[in-house]
């Protein structure tokens, strides 16, 4: 499986762009819900492109419209698109829920107004997730979205909440 | 410009003097929520992870109280694990099979204070807002992070303000609001942000009422469901047996993103259809559709004044032949309630089943599941399709009065037009 955890803080790859409200249900079908994350990440979005989970490559963003992740609370969504190697997804919106699982199994996260405009499927894309700014190298468009606070990248650095927990287990304060 | 109540709450479990909406902050935890359905597994991981105590045994609360009683030896099983991982952590909150759902409990045994931050592996753990406390929905990584440190971070949300006016006609309740403002503005109006409800109307609102409204806010997205404590919350608070409170609200001249003005009495009795929250309408464009099944509980409005308001529209008449009518007080302490008031006697003679204390089939995971082509009204909160057995079955959902008119009926019905005649 492939290793996202991300070395730096800026990502370079190409887009698989999505619409509006894609949601758990999509991201993680529940058919699959009780499956191992191997079974569960090939049917990552099939139903609105059937290509994506077979063709998506480590390193590739995910960019999409407004509330992406809505439904329900399963982390397996998230889980799911960093086991195919995603690197980043940056959208207009996220929901809330699903915002805070991606960070919590260290899939990092951008909210950026106008980033569905800027680009298309196969284009690349330029994200930094520190300034938030996300470039399209092919158009020369720069926008900037939400910087990730300290706190969020300190847990994406780890590779997610319970890498961190690992990393450094609560001492005496 | 002043704090709203979301960043209020946040500013203090921050430890910072002031925060703003947009802002990330770590905050400190005053209480975690686990039920049965993640309990398991969350403390399991914490095993794994290698944190050998939870950050405060106080300030977790465990409840049994989805799969009760245990309608599977897994799910028997799985209740055994909870209860050795509670006795081994010291856990000193402990509600077992039986006692009631979570977001019952929390209010009605005093774990909830307003002005605090609550986290619980459930969605609609926004409920405490009824307390004017932050509650959150967390996922389960989140969680397990929680309970080893004490502290999770938090984006301060927006938020949208309700100014609440007039009263309420008779037979309409604070479900009715709901459901109206969840059809009016739709099922993510509030992602991601904070709902405060105030003006006149809230403050008259009982806490009963308050509970109904902010356990459903998460149905439109929100994050936490606001009411500010005041001297209905003190008297709440006292009447449970516990401590009084100071009252807390918003700052006067507080940033909101959005104010929606509602007139209380302009409302009438809501429905809202298969199979999304916000597809909703006056009972009485769906009045006639017969039911198969009438279901009065979960956290939503399983308490005892839902039962006296289904009661009161029975008033001493029977169920329609055929109508299966399900009934679940939201826990032991209302179920005892209700016996001693008689409401029991009175809903039992008029033909209702009572189940445990719990959250029974709200989320389908057992008794009373609905099978291909059944219809049911139910005073629960969620209507997805399949949540409550087959995926072609339908939920619809409304308040205790409608309910207890439609299983008067056999068909979903306006409960201010089954009134019994007493002239
Ligand atoms: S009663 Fe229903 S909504 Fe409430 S906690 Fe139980 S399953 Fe969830």
């Amino acid at each position: 499986m492939a290793d996202t955890t991300p070395t730096d803080e800026k990502f370079r790859g190409k887009v698989w762009r999505f619409d509006d409200d894609i949601s758990t249900d999509v991201l993680s079908p529940g058919a699959f819900a009780l499956d191992p994350v191997e079974v569960r990440m090939l049917h990552v979005l099939e139903s609105v492109n059937p290509a994506f989970a077979a063709e998506v490559e480590s390193g590739d963003v995910v960019v999409a419209g407004r509330n992406f992740g809505c439904g329900s609370s399963r982390e397996t969504a998230p889980e799911n698109l960093k086991a195919l190697g995603v690197a980043c997804v940056v959208a207009e919106s996220f929901a809330r829920i699903f915002m805070r699982n991606a960070v919590a199994v260290g899939l990092p996260v951008v909210v950026c107004s106008g980033v569905h405009g800027v680009f298309d499927d196969g284009d690349t894309a330029e994200v930094d997730l520190a300034s938030g700014l996300v470039h399209n190298p092919g158009t020369g468009t720069q926008l900037r979205g939400d910087p990730l606070p300290e706190e969020m990248r300190e847990i994406l650095h780890a590779g997610g909440i319970l890498a961190l927990l690992r990393n450094s287990p609560p001492g005496p304060d | 410009m002043g704090m709203s109540m979301a960043e209020r709450i946040l500013a203090r479990a921050a430890n910072e003097e002031r925060v703003e909406a947009g802002q990330f902050v770590v905050a400190d935890i005053d209480l975690a929520l686990l039920h049965d359905i993640f309990a398991a597994g969350v403390f399991d991981t914490l095993n794994d992870v290698g944190i050998e105590g939870v950050f405060d045994p106080d300030k977790a609360v465990v409840v049994i109280d989805h799969f009760v009683p245990a309608p599977s030896a897994e799910a028997a099983a799985v209740h055994e694990r909870i209860r050795a991982h509670v006795a081994r952590l010291g856990i000193t909150s402990f509600y077992d099979a039986g006692d009631g759902i979570c977001h019952q409990l929390l209010p009605e045994r005093g774990h909830i204070r307003p002005g605090t931050l609550v986290v619980g592996t459930d969605s609609h753990t926004t409920t405490y807002g009824a307390l004017g406390a932050g509650g959150a929905g967390i996922g389960t990584s989140d969680m397990v992070y929680a309970l080893a440190t004490g502290k999770l971070w938090f984006r301060v949300p927006e938020t949208m303000r309700f100014e609440l006016t007039g009263e309420l006609m008779d037979q309409v309740s604070w479900k009715d609001v709901i459901l109206h403002l969840a059809g009016r503005l739709g099922a993510d109006a509030a992602q991601y942000m904070a709902m405060e409800f105030g003006g006149p109307g809230a403050a008259r609102a009982d806490m009963s009422s308050r509970l109904t409204v902010s356990n459903m806010a998460v149905e439109m997205g929100a994050k936490f469901g606001l009411f500010a404590a005041d001297e209905v919350t003190d008297k709440y608070l006292r009447d449970q047996g516990g401590e009084g409170c100071d009252p807390f609200g918003p700052e006067i001249d507080a940033n909101y993103a959005a104010v929606h003005d509602v007139q209380l009495s302009d409302l009438s009795p809501q429905v809202a259809l298969p199979h999304e929250i916000d597809n909703v309408s006056p009972v009485e464009e769906v009045a006639g559709l017969k039911v198969n099944q009438c279901f009065l509980g979960s956290c939503t409005n399983g308490r005892i004044e839902d039962l006296h308001a289904a009661a009161e529209v029975l008033d001493g008449r029977k169920i329609a032949p055929g109508i299966r009518f399900l009934v679940s007080p939201a826990s032991r302490r209302v179920l005892q309630e209700a016996t001693r008031s008689g409401v029991l006697t009175s809903l039992i003679e008029a033909g209702a089943t009572i189940l445990a204390p719990g959250c029974g089939p709200c989320f389908g995971g057992h008794g009373g599941l609905l099978g291909p082509g059944e219809r049911c009204i139910g005073t629960h909160n969620r209507n997805f399709i399949g949540r409550m057995g087959s995926s072609q079955a339908e939920i619809y959902l409304a308040s205790p009065a409608t309910v207890a008119a439609s299983a008067l009926t056999g068909h979903i019905a306006d409960p201010r037009e089954v009134r019994p005649d007493h002239g």
